[in-house]
């Protein structure tokens, strides 16, 4: 042990005190060489506990992140997620049923931030890489097509879906919470849940933009169908429970809302990134025949 | 405490005198074995080219290293950012011809390369590091760009086969490398970089190695000469 016997005593001494006041929690004392801040002994790190004694204690609605938004270990709070439990999420993604809530049921006061920020990334990728392909085998027999890369729709892809991923829930956490007020908070979802929620939503068009390089117009607005009904009933089902204590007319707006935005997200980037070929290739056939008749 | 002891050698010097009959004198002689280390660690003196060849040294030691992946340290315990610099421009020089009439149809150009490869191992890193992995920032860096080596060969490689014309055959020669170098540096990768993780969060962290080295494979496939 690198502490010298006089600083042990005094961190054991801190963690009883600590221990005293909250019995429940589970105590970590990292001592590894990477940890940048070094000023606590004692850092009380909420891990998963799949016994739901988490919940009791949550009223406050997510875990509480240790140190201040300036330590790394804040951050690392948000990453506290095993294979398992990220695979688990994504199959909850894509499979709603009726009556489980996503963050009651699946995030279980662990939202993490890993899933929505790789969902994205991985998203943006699959529609510009699924654009581009679709978009050289519409035009495969157009001989007057030179292929390109067309990396530019991977700046635009990022923006438009980082924008949604993350504006989305500030603005629906935004205006949750302010109808809310200040007496019902236990009802509420915290910012993370909510980004949380999103974020993993997302997932089901991951497979959809690679299945929509099958150049078939009925079976990609068969595709982004579905897609639309799984995700958005996600959604639904996981704010439904939250807004309908409210006015009538306010609840369903909220839930139209929801779903529209969702949708316009979907449609747009069909429309923008597959584009079909509006440029039939059939005058290729017609010009030989022409040309043969001027030649000879 | 200390600080104490510190100060009784000086508490004492009120009370010395030299006399003028004791002659003070003596010989001070410092051991060899510290200017041998000084040697060592001070290398102005030597030939710049001396210099030079170290670092470049270094740096294929690295690479023969990334060609050969066995589960050593060497890469992990002197890092060294010369290597994925000397990588990630050479990468992006190479796909550079591709912008047909510099219109934004075209390839990614050298800024785009550039920040999606430093970027990319930057987020891969802090990625790595949040799920509680014990690499070190630069450390990871290091491994990340070394294990660029396969797919920047297999560029070169592209570039070679696009020489003889871009129709079916050469397309399914280059997916072929392309999808071996591919491999080959996510399995490099992983192999230096699985071992600093939690056990049951190994393939959290594989997944953005596999996604980043895929999106450089993806651009270096889609690489079009210009007409």
């Amino acid at each position: 042990m690198a502490s010298p016997n006089d600083l042990q005593f005094q961190e054991f001494q801190e963690a009883a005190e600590l221990l005293s006041a909250d019995p429940g929690a589970s105590t970590l004392s990292m001592s590894s060489s990477n940890n940048p801040a070094q000023g606590e002994d004692v850092k009380l790190n909420l891990s998963e506990d799949e016994e739901g004694e988490e919940e009791s204690s949550e009223l406050l609605g997510a875990p509480k992140p240790s140190g201040g938004f300036w330590t790394f270990e804040y951050y690392q709070s948000f990453f506290n997620v095993d294979t398992v439990q990220v695979l688990d999420r994504v199959k909850g993604s894509v499979m709603p049923l009726p009556g489980r809530n996503f963050i009651k049921h699946t995030l279980r006061s662990n939202p993490d931030l890993y899933g929505p920020f790789w969902i994205c990334v991985t998203l943006v990728f699959s529609v510009a890489i699924g654009g581009n392909v679709s978009t050289f085998l519409s035009e495969m027999g157009n001989p007057a097509f030179h292929y390109r890369p067309q990396f530019h729709k991977v700046t635009i892809a990022t923006v438009v879906i980082f924008l949604y991923a993350w504006l989305v829930p500030i603005g629906l956490w935004g205006f949750l919470t302010w109808r809310q007020g200040a007496e019902r908070q236990i009802g509420g979802y915290s910012f993370l849940e909510t980004v949380c929620v999103y974020g993993y939503s997302l997932f089901v068009y991951i497979p959809t933009s690679v299945l929509w390089i099958i150049p078939f117009e009925w079976l990609r607005w068969t595709l982004i169908l579905v897609a639309m009904v799984i995700s958005g009933s996600v959604l639904v089902l996981t704010f439904w429970p939250v807004v309908c204590d409210d006015s009538k007319v306010t609840a369903v707006a909220t839930v139209v809302t929801i779903v529209v935005l969702h949708t316009l997200l979907a449609i747009g980037c069909k429309l923008y990134f597959f584009q079909t070929a509006v440029h039939v290739p059939t005058p290729v056939t017609a010009s030989p025949p022409i040309a043969l008749t001027t030649h000879s | 405490m200390a600080a104490a002891e510190s100060s009784r050698p000086f508490s004492g010097l009120s009370d010395v005198s030299i006399s003028e009959d004791i002659p003070v004198e003596g010989d001070i002689s410092v051991p060899i074995d510290s200017s041998r280390k000084d040697d060592d660690f001070s290398t102005l003196d030597e030939p710049v080219k001396e210099t030079i060849l170290r670092d470049l040294r270094a740096v294929g030691k690295k690479f023969i290293h990334v060609l050969y992946p066995k589960r050593s340290s060497a890469l992990l315990r002197d890092w060294d950012l010369w290597g994925p610099l000397l990588l990630c421009v050479t990468l992006a020089l190479l796909l550079q011809g591709g912008a047909a009439d510099n219109d934004d149809q075209g390839g990614p150009q050298f800024a785009e390369v550039f920040v999606i490869i430093w970027f990319g191992s930057i987020i891969i890193t802090l990625n790595s590091k949040l799920l509680g992995g014990t690499i070190s920032f630069f450390q990871s860096l290091c491994v990340l760009g070394y294990c660029i080596l396969p797919l920047t060969a297999a560029m070169a490689v592209c570039r070679i086969v696009l020489l003889s014309g871009s129709g079916k055959v050469s397309f399914a020669v280059r997916l072929v490398v392309v999808t071996a170098s591919f491999g080959w540096s996510t399995f490099a990768s992983t192999a230096f970089l699985t071992g600093s993780q939690p056990p049951n969060r190994k393939a959290l962290v594989v997944y953005p190695v596999f996604l980043f080295y895929f999106v450089i494979g993806w651009m270096i496939l889609t690489f079009s000469p210009p007409q």
